[in-house]
């Protein structure tokens, strides 16, 4: 039988190429029985690549994984469950149109002697664990009338219903409730005892002086180190994780505002699912000329449905009014908003910003086509003309403008998408995680773009869920909470404290 | 990052269609001695021009993201309306007259049909939402029956030599349902590559959402996209009328599939956004040696239609391949 604090797995020079980005270099970590492993890093570090290979979602090109003594190569994730490896993954994989025990025991459903699901047993295994995770729905709940929060923790029950000799936890706690937390802590520290090793994934530092014992810091899909948490100062973990020694981006000093340019009042949109429940309930806000407002909130706030909602993709759920520059307009989808000078940069670029298999200049003159048109014809020179300045002024890095887009870097591809918006000429952009999945280069570049367009005049929305990104470029910052506002603060008010005291549910039980 | 694709190899892989009829040529003109000749080739032409006329409506469709699978019985149904109020013209008994059309009345009038039909697949499938197989499925039994009603299950011929000279007439040495065709390829290849309509097909094809975030009206685009590919059907119900000099209630059976098939053997992705025109006319041409090619050699035709599958399902599966080479 073996003991506390040996080797659980062990992987070794993982290496994993994307298209376009070295997502992980030679990069080796350990985990050991009863212990948490930390794994730090700025978002695009390859902390969830890493435990992607491991957990088997998909293979590494080089390197090997150890699961004790054996060396393991898994097909898929329902292999490594098999073999004792469970991840809760970050996005939510679960099925919104089946029950919570339903979703606890997918792939893995008991059956009774005849091979039929045994529907009793499943429901009374869930609402077992869904006890001790103090979780208060029945088993036989449909998942989609969960928050996000409490589907979470259907999450971490499944994971736990699989008896795990190793538990890969991505970002549990980003979207629950301090009680929540608690209970997640409690089990984790339970698991220890029973010899569990744990991933885990996080960017709250503080939480780990609780739980953690081991750091692994990973930067741009290095490994840059790993070390017991207690040897680790958190001004070393943070300068580790940052690399050069980069200053917290001095906040924005002398924007000059202009006239307001949008205003939305009490924007509501009906949630999908639940009849009489909100995804945004009564939001107001306005940026004037020349301003950065950042919207923060945490996953499942409601960030993405509110720039939706002002883009005009709910039109028939989402009520609220809108004035642009002082007149009220209605905006009942994207013709009308960009006619009406907004430009929204979604936060899914792969599958909603642009189109893969379409070039460079395809893509950056999508959106201003019409004014390229002459006699029923595009005019391509001056198409080529236009793209090639856009992509000079945002210092796109690519070989040709006729290159696929496919082949770029998400922070090139999205400094596509900028100048593709620029063409139109916008008077407000609408900037969603604008630097989700971008190295830590692209997104200084980026910071810098999104600052020059806004001394230019343009009224800027950007919505993170990163507080750094919040902090470093807004003149003002707005938080939700659960689909309502929380806060409204100017940016000398705001710091990662007081946005996360409003980001978080606890805080707002008492409107 | 395709990183082991050189420019040689690209240029191997686009032209790969190109490559294998030409292969099949060669080895056609080997087998026998009356395949390459001048009249043969015309009757190859002649043979391929119904199918590809409907193939350049199936490439915008499957471009776009959809599928069309009533494309055969919209043929049947234009052929039959322009044969029939051509022949009989319409009785309007409410006021008691008789509507006859001169031959361009009955030629718009069958155009107007496929126009018309091609019209409310796309408006059921923006409308409702409905998946274009679904809808185009129902559309085949709909214009199927229509065409029944209106003939009562019979041929409507004699039609005179005005209107045969669409199908059999020859200007400049060259058979009208080529000329036809060739004009229309040149107009399509054109729409397709020079105009904001033929981007917005591929942007929407490659990806709606994308698309529909950038400001396209994606609903108004399908919508073109359908109507244009029953106008063209009805084309093809035309030529295959004249050609005959009646018109068949069952025309165009089984038609939609070989469209479908001669769009995939061009290389245009089913799944939509990528692929051509000019790639659907090689198709064509791919099936049309196959069929003529077979038949001089006296295969049977059941073998033609087993080797015909089986040059399909080798197209796609090297697209395929070839796909994977450019994800990874």
């Amino acid at each position: 039988m073996s003991e506390l604090g040996d080797i659980a797995l062990t992987a070794q020079g993982i290496c994993k190429s994307f298209p376009g980005v070295r997502a992980l270099d030679d990069v080796s970590l350990t985990l050991r029985r009863g212990r948490l492993t930390a794994l730090l890093g700025e978002n695009g570090a390859g902390k969830s690549t890493l435990m992607n290979i491991i957990a088997g979602v998909f293979p590494a090109d080089s390197g090997e994984v150890k699961l004790g003594d054996e060396v393991v190569r898994f097909a898929n994730p329902r292999e490594a469950r098999e073999a004792g490896i469970s991840m809760i993954f970050q996005e939510l994989n679960l099925a919104a149109n089946l029950t919570v025990a339903e979703n606890i025991f997918l792939g893995r459903e008991p059956v009774n002697r005849f091979g039929f699901i045994d529907a009793a047993k499943m429901n009374r295994e869930a609402a077992k664990l869904l006890e001790q995770l103090d979780l208060a729905v029945a088993p036989t709940t449909p998942l989609s009338q969960l928050r996000v929060g409490q589907q979470q923790i259907v999450e971490i029950a499944k994971a736990l219903s699989t008896k795990a000799r190793v538990l890969i936890m991505d970002e549990p706690t980003s979207a629950i409730t301090q009680h929540e937390i608690e209970v997640l802590f409690g089990i984790v520290r339970k698991l220890k005892t029973q010899g569990v090793a744990i991933a885990y994934i996080t960017h709250k530092l503080e939480e780990l002086t609780r739980i953690g014992d081991d750091a692994v810091v990973m930067r741009d899909g290095k490994l840059i180190g790993a070390a017991p948490l207690q040897d680790l100062t958190r001004d070393q973990i943070v300068r580790m994780m940052v690399g050069r020694t980069m200053k917290a981006r001095p906040p924005r000093t002398g924007a000059t505002l202009g006239a307001e340019v949008l205003r939305v009042e009490n924007v509501s949109l009906a949630h999908p699912d639940r009849p009489g429940d909100f995804l945004l309930h009564d939001v107001s806000l306005n940026v004037h000329r020349g301003e950065v407002l950042g919207i923060f909130g945490l996953m499942g706030a409601g960030r993405t449905e509110l720039l939706e909602s002002i883009f005009g993709l709910h039109p028939r759920a989402a009520s609220g009014t809108c004035f642009v520059n002082g007149n009220q307009v209605r905006i009942t989808g994207p013709v009308d908003a960009i006619g009406h000078g907004l430009a929204l940069a979604p936060e899914d670029r792969k599958r909603e910003g642009i189109v893969l298999g379409m070039s460079v200049v395809e893509n950056a003159s999508l959106a201003s086509l019409p004014r390229f048109e002459r006699r029923g014809f595009i005019n391509e020179k001056a198409e080529r003309q236009m793209v090639e300045e856009s992509v000079a002024r945002f210092r796109v890095k690519t070989p040709s403008i006729k290159q696929i887009i496919r082949n770029l870097s998400g922070g090139n591809q999205q400094k596509v998408i900028l100048g593709k918006w620029l063409a139109t000429e916008p008077s407000v952009l609408l900037l969603d995680e604008p630097t989700r999945g971008i190295d830590v280069n692209a997104k200084e570049e980026i910071y810098t773009l999104i600052h020059e367009l806004s001394a230019s005049g343009l009224a800027v929305i950007v919505v993170s869920s990163e507080l750094p990104e919040i902090l470093a470029l807004s003149d003002r910052v707005m938080v939700l909470c659960e689909g309502r506002k929380t806060a409204d603060l100017p940016r000398a008010e705001a710091n990662e404290e007081s946005l996360m005291q409003a980001a978080l549910p606890h805080s707002v039980s008492t409107p | 990052m395709s990183t082991n694709s050189t420019p040689a190899k690209e240029l191997l892989v686009k032209s790969q269609s190109l490559i294998a009829l030409v292969l099949m040529v060669v080895a056609m003109s080997l087998l026998s001695d009356s395949f390459l000749t001048v009249d043969n080739s015309w009757n190859i032409l002649r043979q391929i021009s119904v199918n590809l006329c409907l193939s350049i409506g199936m490439t915008l469709i499957i471009l776009s993201g959809g599928i069309d699978l009533s494309v055969g019985a919209i043929l049947a149904l234009s052929g039959a309306i322009a044969a029939g109020v051509l022949k009989n013209g319409i009785a309007v008994p409410m006021f008691d007259v008789l509507l006859q059309f001169t031959l361009t009345g009955a030629i718009i009038c069958g155009l107007a049909v496929g126009l018309l039909l091609g019209w409310f697949n796309g408006f059921v499938i923006t409308r409702f939402k409905l998946p274009p197989f679904v809808a185009t499925l129902g559309m085949f039994s709909i214009a199927r029956g229509l065409t029944m009603l209106w003939t009562g299950g019979f041929p409507v011929t004699g039609l005179g030599p005005g209107f045969g000279y669409i199908g059999t007439g020859i200007f400049l040495g060259v058979p009208m349902p080529v000329w036809i065709t060739v004009v229309l390829v040149g107009v399509f290849v054109t729409i397709t590559r020079k105009t904001k309509f033929g981007r917005y097909l591929y942007a929407v094809g490659g990806n709606e959402r994308a698309a529909l975030l950038t400001g396209l009206r994606v609903n108004r685009i399908k919508v073109w996209v359908y109507t244009l590919g029953g106008g063209l059907a009805g084309i093809a119900g035309l030529l295959v009328t004249a050609r005959l000099d009646s018109a068949q209630p069952n025309a165009g059976l089984g038609y939609e599939l070989d469209s479908i098939a001669a769009v995939v053997i061009g290389g245009t992705s089913l799944s939509g956004g990528r692929g051509s025109v000019l790639g659907t006319v090689l198709g064509c041409l791919i099936i049309g040696v196959l069929n003529n090619g077979l038949f001089l050699l006296n295969v049977s035709p059941f073998w033609q239609q087993v080797v015909k599958g089986g040059v399909i399902l080798l197209a796609v599966a090297l697209d395929k391949m070839n796909a994977r080479g450019r994800e990874a």
